[in-house]
C-alpha cells in the first residue's frame, strides 16, 4: 500500500498545479504601471482634431481610459457594457482609439454609439507603447491625482465590471 | 566602345547599386544588428511563444520601431530593456530578472530535477537489494550440502 503513496501524492499534486493553471488567463498579465502615474500625452480629439486631449484634463476626477479601436473585434463585445456605464452615469470613459482609421472610428461610433466623454486619437500606437497596451480592448481606472489604480486586459464583461471596476470606482470616489 | 563600357560599368557596379536599393533597412547595419539583438531578448505579448525579432504581428512592428528609435537617440541596451519592462512587466524579458517572484520560475526546473535524480536513486538502490542472491541459514546450508553428497556418491 504504501509504494502506491507517493506515486498518489505526486499526481494529486500535479493535478493541482494543472487545474490552477487552466483557471488563469495567460493574456492577463499583472502591469508594472499599477500605482505609477499614468503616462502624460497630448493628442488629437477624435471628434475634433484641432482640439488636443492630456490625462492632465481629467485631474481631480476618478475616469477610465478604454483603448478601443474599430477594427478590433473584442471591442464589439465590450461596447454595450460601456454605453451601460456611460449611461448610468458613475464614471466618465475616455476613449483611445488605437492605431486606427479616423474615419472608420467614427463611423463606428455613429453605428453603435459613444460612451465616451472625448476620444483621443493615437494614430501611430505610440501612446499605447507608453501605457504597455498589448491587447485592445483594454481599461486603466484612473484616479483623482493621475495614479492608475486597476488595468483590466481585454473587454470589460458585465461582470467584471460588477466585481471590479465599480468597487474600486466607489472607492476612489470617496 | 561606348557600350562595352557601359555593359562593363553596370556589370561592375550595378549590382552592389541594385542590392544597396533593395535594403533601405540594412542601411545602417550596426543599428541592425543591434535591433535584432535587443529584439531576440524580448517576448511578444500579442503572439507569447515569439520573440519581438521574429513576430511580425503589428504590437512587434511597432516595438521595432520604438527600439531604433531609441538606438539613435543614443539609449544603451539596458535602458532600452527598462523601458519595456517599465510598460509591459518582467514577463516581455525571455530572461526575466532573479527576484522573490521568480524565484521558483528559476529554480523549479533544477528541483524537479532533483526529486527526479533522488527518486532514481532510491529505486536503484531498493532494486539492487531485491534482486540480491537470500542469505541461506545454516540449517539450509547443511541441508544444501547433504543433498549434494547425495548427488555425488
Amino acid at each position: 500500500m504504501k509504494r502506491f503513496l507517493i506515486p498518489l501524492v505526486v499526481f494529486v499534486v500535479l493535478v493541482i498545479f494543472l487545474a490552477i493553471g487552466l483557471t488563469l488567463n495567460p493574456r492577463d498579465l499583472p502591469s508594472p504601471l499599477k500605482d505609477k502615474p499614468a503616462p502624460a500625452f497630448t493628442l488629437p480629439q477624435l471628434a475634433a482634431a484641432d482640439k488636443a486631449f492630456s490625462p492632465a484634463d481629467m485631474k481631480g476626477k476618478v475616469w477610465l481610459l478604454n483603448v478601443w479601436a474599430s477594427w478590433c473585434v473584442s471591442c464589439r463585445q465590450e461596447h454595450p457594457v460601456l454605453m451601460d456605464l456611460a449611461k448610468s452615469g458613475s464614471v466618465p470613459i475616455v476613449g483611445l482609439d488605437y492605431k486606427d482609421q479616423i474615419d472608420d472610428a467614427k463611423n463606428w461610433l455613429k453605428k453603435y454609439g459613444d460612451p465616451y466623454v472625448v476620444s483621443a486619437v493615437d494614430a501611430d500606437g505610440r501612446v499605447g507603447i507608453d501605457y504597455g497596451v498589448y491587447g485592445v480592448p483594454e481599461t486603466y481606472v484612473i484616479d483623482k491625482a493621475g495614479m492608475i489604480r486597476l488595468k483590466h486586459t481585454g473587454p470589460i464583461t458585465p461582470d467584471s465590471l460588477k466585481t471590479q471596476i465599480l468597487p474600486l470606482v466607489a472607492e476612489l470616489s470617496k | 566602345m561606348l557600350r562595352t563600357l557601359l555593359v562593363c560599368y553596370t556589370l561592375v557596379f550595378g549590382g552592389t547599386t541594385m542590392a544597396n536599393e533593395a535594403a533601405p533597412m540594412a542601411a545602417d547595419v550596426v543599428v541592425e544588428k543591434r535591433l535584432m539583438e535587443i529584439s531576440e531578448e524580448l517576448r511578444c505579448l500579442v503572439c507569447q511563444n515569439e520573440t519581438i525579432a521574429a513576430s511580425r504581428a503589428d504590437l512587434a512592428l511597432d516595438l521595432r520601431r520604438e527600439i531604433r528609435t531609441m538606438i539613435a537617440e543614443g539609449k544603451t541596451d539596458k535602458e532600452i530593456l527598462d523601458f519595456m519592462v517599465e510598460r509591459y512587466g518582467d514577463f516581455v524579458r525571455y530572461r526575466p530578472p532573479v527576484k522573490p517572484t521568480t524565484w521558483l520560475l528559476w529554480a523549479g526546473p533544477f528541483v524537479l530535477l532533483a526529486g527526479g535524480i533522488a527518486a532514481l536513486i532510491a529505486f536503484l538502490r531498493r532494486r539492487v537489494k531485491d534482486e540480491a542472491a537470500p542469505e541461506l541459514s545454516e540449517e539450509e546450508r547443511r541441508r544444501a550440502a547433504a543433498l549434494l553428497d547425495q548427488s555425488n556418491s
